[in-house]
């Protein structure tokens, strides 16, 4: 139960007494509760599940683990093994 | 889209899995908990690309999978009552009941409605004030912060014609159960990614070194599920039993404190049935005693329900990893997301519907040597 | 296409600004909508008689004939109507043989209180699509029903068209060896309904992909060897894969990474949960054609403005048959299979 989409946040308002944000999914803006964000600011990046920002995005720390993943060799590529074919 | 792009990279993919070619040297069982990174697995063909050592096993990881029957039933009784609007997320639409799904209890002339978030339910309530609005709240720790929030601001706005149907459940103990179980193969765990996103994981830390298995937090998309297995790979080649972070952008050890003061503001831990598997002690929230008033279990006499379910069912073994759904001779038969007999089919989430919808009934999928 | 024109003609001067129940019991109201509504719209020779029926010429040769029903809601939207979808849809069933389309018929089914500018605007609608698709709408029916017992307006079609001698494209025409094509990204149409349902927009300024196809399958049929043709409509272009897969008796290898998707579609999907391969598409088409014609196709695609982004995304094989094999965006594999019903937003 955890689809949680990555976006911008790209303005901020208040809605009825709660903190609400303008989010930007790459082409596609809408609304989500930031009150469980703390200090939430114009472009950073938040988890949103169910309408809701549940965390920030930390993008010192994505960088970084992303980039130990491009630095590590690679030697050759893997063989996929497709389905077989036996019908139960 | 950024942090979702580059996660499902070929080449980046390729390069984690021959890794973990790399690191293996035996047979391993590894579960991943939640229902999203099932999907993901089964949607992009992820264990296509691990070696034949690597198992990924499925979990207990979908709310709506291990919903209990008489809790579906009490929503439809709920729903077909004459002046309630009911509310619910997509995913429990199309999972049936005793007697039929929601469709069919809407097609009858209940209004039922799709809800993207449980704010939209407050909307609804303020708009139809001569009607009941009910929410089906249903969800693992990721979804109690927003039902929380729903039910904190009916009270705050006074909105008296709102109340929850709650159905939450909490991983920590589920694990743990799957862990004390005799028969249990499970050697490490992938876990949950967003669920650790709000409650940090501090509480696996005790279960990993009393169990003996490594749990590495991981993400949703393929190159984290494949860097999880990697780490999980790692650890169990090398003999530790740590909890490891894979999801570091955006899981911290101790979690959204803010969404979980909420959480504790409303809720209250409570035993929980979850189906296929059975009662499982203090593995649920419920509404407290200061907001019971919101409590639609409470608001509506239903007196008791009672809902067997198919003796041929196999979906709690196939929740505990002991079997795969290809394992069960109903499987793609009498079994179908159409007909479904039980726990694991009943939603697009649970393994026996991930397998089935991305085909799996038609064909051998890889499978780990050795392990029994 | 732009969606906003102005009305070539007045609005019919009657009592009544919205649709009754009289405007469908055949006598003087119906007259009269049909002279001062549907006449304007759709004038020629064979509507103008006002008979039961259209008595036409037709060349010797096989005809195809093709119905459809349009129920969308809402009846307006980014880059379309229910009138503009009707007739393109219908257009493109014929198409998809390799028929060149001629006639239309138009059976409408209004709900009482259906405003006349609404049903004026569908109709004009239509008036321009067939004249763009080069096809008459020839005759037609006009039913009301009380408040309640259809939502707003429905339109049934008919299409008629003539196929040309040697041409045979059918589903069931698929080859070892063919190579996959799609005409453009997959999932505008269904995206936009959704988001137009819900009140969202989209910076981009998404809009439904309605289009005729006959004249990018004329260009197609010009260039080269056409096995199957296939507008992937309800289902999204997964279910038309598979079905052709079925009918062909043949495996289809796709790459997930070739299917072209809008950057919004992608992310709407994404927030519904999902997949753009089962999102409805009117306006494009899915190809299987023969290796060695291949790149001669796809240039003749591409000079023409429905098929600007045409490109590979696939092959079919002789082992696997019946099923539908993806090369996920990671390098994995899976089948793809017919979903049971329409997706459901997961939150899961």
């Amino acid at each position: 139960m955890c689809l949680a989409i990555p976006g911008k946040i790209v303005e901020l308002e208040e809605k009825g007494c709660m903190r609400m944000g303008r989010i930007d999914y790459g082409g596609i803006t809408r609304d989500a509760c930031l009150e469980y964000i703390a200090d939430p600011q114009i472009g950073e990046y938040v988890m949103v599940h169910v309408g809701f920002a549940i965390s920030k995005v930390d993008a010192e720390e994505a960088a970084r683990t992303y980039q130990y993943l491009a630095e590590m060799d690679q030697l050759e590529e893997i063989a996929v093994p497709e389905p077989s074919r036996e019908i139960r | 889209m950024k942090y979702v792009d580059e996660y499902r990279d070929r080449k980046m993919a390729n390069k984690v899995a021959a890794e973990i070619h790399r690191a293996v040297t035996r047979p391993w069982a590894i579960m991943e908990v939640c229902g999203g990174q099932t999907h993901s697995i089964v949607k992009y063909g992820i264990d296509y690309l691990l070696p034949k050592e690597v198992e990924l096993v499925h979990g207990p990881g979908c709310p709506v999978c291990v919903t209990p029957l008489e809790m579906i039933d009490r929503a439809h009784a709920i729903a077909r009552q004459p002046d309630v609007i009911f509310c619910s997320f997509g995913d429990m639409l199309r999972v049936p009941g005793s007697h039929g799904d929601l469709f069919q209890v809407k097609a009858a002339g209940a209004d039922v409605r799709i809800v993207y978030t449980p704010l939209d339910c407050l909307r609804i309530a303020a708009a139809n004030t001569s009607k009941k609005v009910v929410f089906f709240a249903i969800g693992f720790e990721t979804t109690a912060p927003a039902n929380a929030m729903a039910v904190w601001q009916a009270r705050a706005q006074r909105i008296r014609n709102f109340s929850v149907l709650v159905s939450q459940v909490l991983v920590p103990p589920a694990i743990a159960g799957i862990l004390e179980a005799p028969e249990n193969r499970v050697q490490a765990f992938l876990g949950p990614g967003h669920v650790c996103a709000v409650m940090g994981y501090r509480e696996y830390e005790p279960i990993a070194p009393r169990y003996r298995t490594p749990i590495v937090i991981t993400g949703f998309e393929p190159i984290d599920l494949l860097e999880g297995t990697l780490m999980a790979v790692r650890q169990l080649e090398q003999g530790r039993t740590e909890v490891e972070n894979q999801y570091g952008r955006a899981v911290t050890p101790d979690g959204n404190v803010d969404a979980q003061r909420m959480i504790r503001r409303v809720f209250e831990v409570c035993d929980r049935a979850w189906r296929g598997i059975g009662v499982i002690p203090k593995s649920g929230y419920r509404l407290n005693d200061e907001f019971r008033d919101f409590d639609a279990e409470r608001m509506f006499e239903l007196g008791s329900i009672h809902a067997p379910e198919p003796a041929i069912c196999i979906s709690g073994q196939v929740l505990r990893g002991l079997k795969k759904p290809h394992d069960c001779p109903a499987f793609g038969r009498e079994c179908t997301p159409q007909n479904p007999l039980g726990a694991t089919m009943v939603s697009a989430e649970g393994a026996c519907a991930a397998y089935y919808n991305y085909g799996r009934h038609l064909v051998k999928v890889p499978s780990a040597a050795g392990i029994s | 296409m732009s969606t906003s024109f102005t009305l070539s003609c007045p609005l019919p001067v009657t009592r009544h600004k919205t649709i009754v129940l009289g405007h469908g019991s055949g006598g003087r109201l119906t007259a009269q909508l049909v002279r001062e509504l549907f006449l304007p719209a759709f004038d020629n020779p064979a509507l103008r008689k006002l008979d039961d029926q259209a008595v036409l010429n037709v060349a010797p040769g096989r005809i195809a004939l093709t119905t459809d029903s349009y129920v969308v809601t809402p009846l307006f939207f980014p880059g379309g109507d229910i009138g503009r979808l009707a007739v393109n849809g219908t257009v493109n069933d014929l198409a998809m043989s390799g028929a060149r389309p001629l006639y239309l018929t138009a059976a409408f089914i209004i709900e009482e209180g259906l405003t006349l500018e609404d049903l004026q605007r569908v109709t004009q609608s239509m008036s321009l699509s067939a004249a763009e698709a080069g096809v008459t709408i020839v005759t037609g029916d006009t039913k009301v029903v009380s408040r309640g017992c259809a939502d707003k307006l429905f339109i049934t079609t008919a299409g008629v068209g003539l196929v040309p001698d040697g041409i045979s494209i059918s589903a069931s025409n698929g080859r070892a060896g063919d190579v996959v094509i799609v005409s453009g990204p997959v999932g505008d149409h269904g995206i936009t309904i959704w988001s137009t349902r819900e009140g969202i927009d989209f910076a981009g300024g998404l809009k439904s992909d309605t289009a005729p196809l006959h004249a990018l399958m004329e260009a197609m049929i010009g260039a080269g060897d056409v096995h199957v043709l296939r507008d992937p409509t309800r289902g999204g272009l997964g279910t038309s894969l598979c079905e052709i897969a079925a009918s062909s008796s043949v495996g289809i290898e796709l790459d997930a990474n070739a299917v072209p998707v809008r950057e919004e579609v992608k992310a709407a999907c994404e927030i519904l949960g999902m997949d753009p391969l089962y999102v409805a598409n009117e306006g494009r088409l899915v190809a299987m054609v023969a290796e060695s014609s291949a790149e001669r196709v796809l240039r003749a695609m591409r000079r023409v403005p429905q098929g600007r982004d045409a490109c590979r995304i696939g092959r079919v094989v002789a082992e696997h048959a019946g099923m539908v094999l993806v090369k996920t965006e990671v390098g994995g594999s899976r089948i793809l299979d017919v979903p049971f019903a329409e997706q459901l937003p997961r939150i899961c």
